[in-house]
């Protein structure tokens, strides 16, 4: 079974009840028991939390906007899920003729794969994960970069305008506030010494939300970007590109972006939850149950942050990736990389010590930085538009 | 060793499980056609290019804004800044004050780069 497998108590359990009904020479067949546990587990943890949270989502929703979200499918709504499911089972499924028919039906595919297997490396209560790899962090931010490709290639195949415009938005975006999430994660790493994400929950004797505001701060911004959410959800302004990316797509393809959108913002709760609130820790409650309500808790926010803030333009949102989030990102690593290099085995007071220093730096880098790159209001510009030129959608 | 290939083992079963859990719901999906789950009735208005209701004109790929090229090779620059801050990030507690300095310097070049794609009108979406 070996060391660090041991240290995974559902594998360890599984195993040694596998290995005790079976002949010697077979226990290849216990590591595959005992994996596939593991994974069920998941998957169908995630599925069923991600039609849990569209539920609450819609109904959160509502109740920000003063209405009352759906409640007619079962009591109080809770079937809705369910029925949207069935839904788009029994639609019509409709590829239009120009598409590119082999891009479109693997877009939704691409799309929704990477989701799933960031689930594997997230420990998600004491001594439960799938696979602690040592290169947790790497493994997380490499994933979640697959899905800008396929934006692209549902963009493209589908052979619209629309969602070209919605596809083209989402590459400049995913890529621009890419690097702020990949910067804002050094500070953490440098913390901890380590990308395993088990290492990191062990790491944090003081939650690196206090420890890291900054970085957190960066982190949620580019990840509510990188996940299409408002108020960065150009890639589907449905108030310009009808749906984005995703125009063309019905039935059940439809469907896999849907759950993979909204199983996205769990992932990244869970993500965050494991990064910057001790994941699975905390007093009296089980493990398992903490590590829920904290992506719950990251799930609101997400909701919260939705239902506030109207939706951005096209040049504010890149002004910000890269002109406030990036230099941000920046300042929090030299900060930090400073107070790791002085302090290299911190006591937890000299800890609470860089938790000030670092909270001193947001909050003056964020005065200093929103004041530079206010963008004041101009005057319009009067355009004519002549016939031979295309016209000036971006 | 050997328990480390066996994490590696897991994380390959999981890529392929998580691969045929969509296929699956898609493939299935387009069998519940023949059962008549689901209604297949085709149409060649209803396969034409969806523009709010209009007749699509013009090609279907069109062409588009030459900012997405400046923003790509921006984020290639800067992406190989975190490409070498990683590795730097972990090492960082036994490395010390030299490596600090060393990183500050390569971030302060990089700075020059951005600084210049600022004022060159780089970062503005027009």
């Amino acid at each position: 079974m070996g060391e660090l497998l041991a240290g995974n108590s559902i594998y360890r359990n599984v195993y040694i009840w596998v290995e005790g009904l079976l002949p010697t020479g077979w226990q290849w067949v216990a590591y595959f028991v005992a994996g596939f546990t593991i994974m069920f587990l998941l998957l169908n943890a995630f599925l069923v939390l991600t039609m849990v949270y569209t539920y609450m989502e819609r109904r959160v929703l509502g109740r920000f906007q003063g209405r009352l979200g759906p409640n007619r499918v079962g009591p109080f709504g809770i079937l809705q899920p369910v029925a949207d499911a069935i839904k788009l089972l029994t639609k019509e499924d409709i590829v239009p003729a120009v598409a590119d028919r082999w891009v479109f039906n693997l877009a939704p595919v691409v799309f929704f794969v990477p989701t799933v297997l960031v689930l594997g490396v997230v420990p998600f209560g004491q001594n439960s994960f799938l696979a602690d790899l040592n290169v947790g962090i790497l493994y997380v931010l490499a994933l979640s970069s697959v899905s800008t490709l396929a934006v692209f290639m549902a963009g493209w195949a589908s052979a619209n305008r629309f969602a070209l415009f919605g596809s083209m938005r989402a590459v400049a975006t995913l890529i621009s506030y890419e690097l702020p999430v990949l910067l804002s994660m050094g500070g953490v790493l440098m913390l901890v010494g380590s990308m395993s994400l088990v290492r990191i929950v062990e790491g944090q004797r003081i939650p690196f939300l206090l420890l890291q505001p900054l970085a957190f701060l960066v982190f949620l911004a580019g990840i509510s970007a990188e996940l299409n959410r408002a108020p960065f959800d150009m890639v589907e302004a449905e108030s310009e590109l009808v749906s984005g990316f995703n125009t063309e797509y019905s039935g059940m393809k439809y469907g896999l972006f849907a759950l993979a959108e909204f199983g996205n913002v769990l992932v990244a709760g869970a993500i965050m939850s494991v990064v910057f609130l001790k994941g699975w820790e905390g007093p009296v409650l089980p493990s398992h149950l903490w590590f829920l309500l904290k992506v719950f808790f990251f799930a609101f926010i997400f909701v919260w942050v939705r239902a506030t803030l109207p939706r951005l333009r096209i040049d504010q949102m890149m002004g910000f990736a890269w002109k406030f989030l990036f230099p941000l990102s920046l300042v929090n690593l030299v900060v930090t990389g400073a107070e790791v290099a002085v302090w290299p085995e911190a006591t937890t007071a000299q800890l609470w010590v860089m938790a000030v220093i670092n909270w001193v730096v947001a909050i003056v880098g964020v005065v200093v930085f929103s004041r530079l790159v206010r963008q004041r209001p101009t005057q319009p510009e009067v355009r004519v538009f002549s016939s031979a030129a295309p016209s000036g959608a971006r | 060793m050997e328990d480390y290939f066996r994490q590696y083992g897991l994380v390959a079963i999981f890529s392929v499980i998580a691969l045929a859990l969509p296929l699956t719901m898609l493939i299935l999906s387009w069998l519940a056609r023949y059962v008549r789950i689901r209604p297949y009735k085709p149409n060649p208005t209803k396969y034409s290019t969806y523009e709010c209701g209009m007749e699509a004109v013009g090609g279907r790929w069109l062409r588009f804004h030459v900012g997405y090229y400046t923003f790509a090779l921006l984020f290639v620059v800067f992406d190989v800044l975190a490409v070498f801050i990683y590795p730097w990030a972990i090492g960082l507690g036994g490395l010390g004050l030299v490596a600090l300095g060393q990183m500050l310097v390569f971030i302060a070049i990089l700075l020059v780069g951005w600084l210049y794609a600022w004022r060159k009108g780089a970062l503005e979406w027009k």
